[in-house]
């Protein structure tokens, strides 16, 4: 779990992957054919076949800020990068692509529901001080280490790096002659825009989407059918997509045949690369394999490791069976 | 001549869905300096003008406005409307606006204040609420004036304030059309694509269908943005200063920059002693974020003026700065072989 915990802590937010698909690069060389990056910044990884072509989609990127002013005293202003839950920004760590660290304030307590109204503050005492530090455009990460508790692994970016790894072993796991594309997409947290490009380029037969999902798991919270543990999670749909009825029945049908354990997902909120991959040029056959995660969007999501090996199974799986 | 350009353009009137006037004009005025001239399926003015052919760069500037669309009468011969693209009511009320082809004259009206009970009086009216009193007193008087579906656009006579203010309608982006059509008058390095498009105000559309034909290498939009360095709000909320320079954006709601890009042009600004300044805040989009997701991706940027009361009878720009996203743009043309 060496890999994983690597790749999470790689900062790297949407329009800024380069960071964490330099890694996975120099995990992948060995196991693939051809590897390259595109305009948008997606890392593709072709492990060539003469079967049918699949294109498996992990986002590389995570959610973030970026700095839109510097003030007189160096403070930083600040948008977001990706959905960030404004209430829960207050007293956040941040890192700098640069290493440079900064803690959110804001101005007053109760103002903090505005992100204009909040800051960041990375120990300058005025705007040349801060300058030298950092500049406006820069982006930044919530700091959240790696914990492993049990089978519970703790961090920030598992969404969607857990995605990155699943993709990553079954790299080297499958026995395949099918054509498979692992594709290590850019910007997926502000509008699934790799994915986009990226699944025009390849054009493929087949498509898999791999990214976290939510859970309904813990006290009180929204009614979910995912839970922690249970197994990979095999998208019915979520916000951006409904997926291809074959795809989703190709899995369920090798989940029960190879004993892998699995739960059914339905998403109400949030999108993922599976929307765009969906309907790129005349349509692609579009499926996703999940990976259950609680408080995603946060400094400390968390998975469980049993799920990530049961989402690895699946996805050698359908790549040799599709 | 760039700004008197500016001036004649935003006095046209091309609502969303509705360029023609807009297209013709410019048209007439760019054949002489292009290769080739074609319209496409949405009206998209695509111009070539011919280099090298071995890259495709692709420049672009939208020529709709935000303004109304006619979608009823009433008996009394009032016209109802729904707005094409965003606009705050606050700002049309009584504001001159012309209808249809014929420009008929009209005054975007609602109850005098001495009717309004004080909850109206504090309250911001709903679109619905206001109508436009084209001085008809029956729906049959009114229709022979006016059809259902007619386009309305605010009615606004461009002049200068100051020494360095353009006042206007439809700076956005008729800025940009005008520094396009005056850098076509250059020569380029490799095959420019000069680009007129529809539809943005309402989503970006015309672009996306252009930049999937032309399949560019490397594309700048030049646009005009948000400017709030008025009067009530504080520095870190200005976005941009007018009379700052070129805008040059690193991240908005449609598009994330490629940073080698954007810095390029930022920089080389400063070095060309060119006025630039970044948009800060990520709020706002435009057509580069279709641009740069055609086909399997297009490095594309954009550069802005910066522009006061954007989307309302009358925004203000400053000269210097249409001056400097002209220079900027030109440069990027020049040094093209620098960024592709």
């Amino acid at each position: 779990m060496e890999l994983l915990k690597n790749l999470t802590q790689c900062d790297a937010p949407s329009g800024n992957e380069t960071t964490v698909t330099e890694l996975i690069k120099n995990v992948a060389c060995e196991y693939a054919d051809e590897i390259y990056t595109d305009t948008l910044g997606n890392l593709i990884v072709h492990k060539k076949g003469n079967g049918k072509k699949i294109m498996y989609a992990a986002h590389a990127d995570e959610i973030g800020i970026v700095v839109t002013y510097i003030d007189k005293d160096g403070f930083l202003r600040f948008s977001d990068v990706g959905g960030l839950y404004t209430k829960k920004l207050f007293s956040r760590k941040v890192r700098f692509l640069n290493g440079v660290i900064g803690i959110i304030g804001s101005e007053k307590e109760n103002d903090k529901n505005s992100m204009a109204k909040m800051y960041i503050d990375i120990g300058a005492t005025s705007a040349e001080e801060a300058e030298k530090m950092v500049s406006v455009g820069d982006m930044a990460v919530f700091v959240g280490e790696y914990d492993k508790q049990g089978d519970r692994i703790i961090s920030k970016a598992l969404d969607n790096r857990c995605g990155c790894y699943v993709l990553l072993e079954a790299l080297k796991r499958v026995k395949s002659d099918n054509d498979l594309y692992f594709c290590f997409t850019s910007q997926e947290e502000v509008g699934l825009r790799g994915a986009r490009t990226c699944a025009y380029e390849i054009d493929a037969d087949y498509a898999i989407a791999v990214d976290v999902t939510d859970v309904g798991d813990t006290p009180k919270c929204d009614k979910n059918a995912c839970k922690l543990g249970e197994g990979a999670a095999i998208k019915v749909m979520d916000y951006s997509v409904i997926c291809s009825r074959e795809v989703r029945e190709k899995l369920v049908s090798l989940a029960k045949e190879n004993d892998v354990k699995y739960q059914m997902e339905v998403m109400t909120e949030g999108g993922t690369d599976a929307g765009v991959m969906l309907i790129s040029r005349d349509g692609v056959l579009t499926g996703g394999i999940s990976i259950p995660t609680r408080y995603i969007h946060s400094p400390c999501e968390m998975i469980d490791k049993k799920d990530l090996e049961n989402c690895i199974t699946l996805a050698v799986l359908f790549a040799e069976n599709a | 001549m760039l700004i008197e350009k500016t001036k004649k353009l935003t006095e046209i009137n091309g609502v969303s869905g509705d360029e023609g006037a807009v297209r013709e004009y410019i048209k007439s005025q760019i054949s002489e300096y292009a290769d080739q001239v074609f319209t496409d399926t949405m009206g998209n003015i695509i111009a070539l003008k011919k280099g090298n052919s071995e890259k495709k760069v692709m420049l672009s500037a939208h020529m709709d406005e935000v303004g109304f669309i006619v979608s009823g009468i009433t008996e009394k011969g009032y016209i109802e409307f729904k707005s094409v693209g965003g606009i705050d009511t606050r700002v049309i009320i009584s504001k001159k606006v012309t209808i249809g082809k014929k420009r008929v004259k009209g005054i975007i009206g609602m109850k005098a204040i001495h009717l309004q009970k004080r909850a109206e009086r504090e309250s911001v009216p709903q679109l619905k609420e206001l109508y436009i009193d084209i001085g008809a007193s029956s729906k049959d008087e009114a229709l022979k004036h006016v059809s259902l579906g007619d386009y309305i656009a605010f009615e606004t006579t461009a002049e200068i304030l100051g020494s360095d203010t353009l006042k206007a309608k439809a700076i956005d982006d008729r800025a940009g059309c005008a520094i396009l059509m005056e850098l076509m008058k250059k020569p380029v390095v490799y095959d420019t694509y000069f680009c007129f498009t529809t539809q943005e105000e309402v989503g970006l559309r015309g672009a996306r269908i252009c930049a999937h034909r032309i399949e560019p290498d490397i594309a700048l939009v030049v646009e005009s943005t948000t400017c709030s360095d008025v009067y009530g709000y504080e520095e870190h909320e200005y976005v941009t200063n007018m009379g700052g320079g070129a805008v040059v954006t690193f991240m908005d709601r449609t598009t994330i920059v490629e940073n080698s890009f954007r810095k390029w042009l930022y920089d080389s600004a400063k070095n060309n002693s060119i006025p630039v300044q970044y948009k800060r805040t990520t709020a706002g989009g435009n057509d580069c974020g279709r641009i740069h997701l055609a086909k399997g991706g297009v490095r594309a940027a954009s550069v802005s003026v910066p522009c006061r009361y954007l989307h309302s009878p009358c925004g203000l720009a400053s000269i210097t700065d249409i001056n400097a996203v002209y220079k900027l743009a030109e440069m990027f043309l020049d040094k093209i072989c620098e960024v592709i």
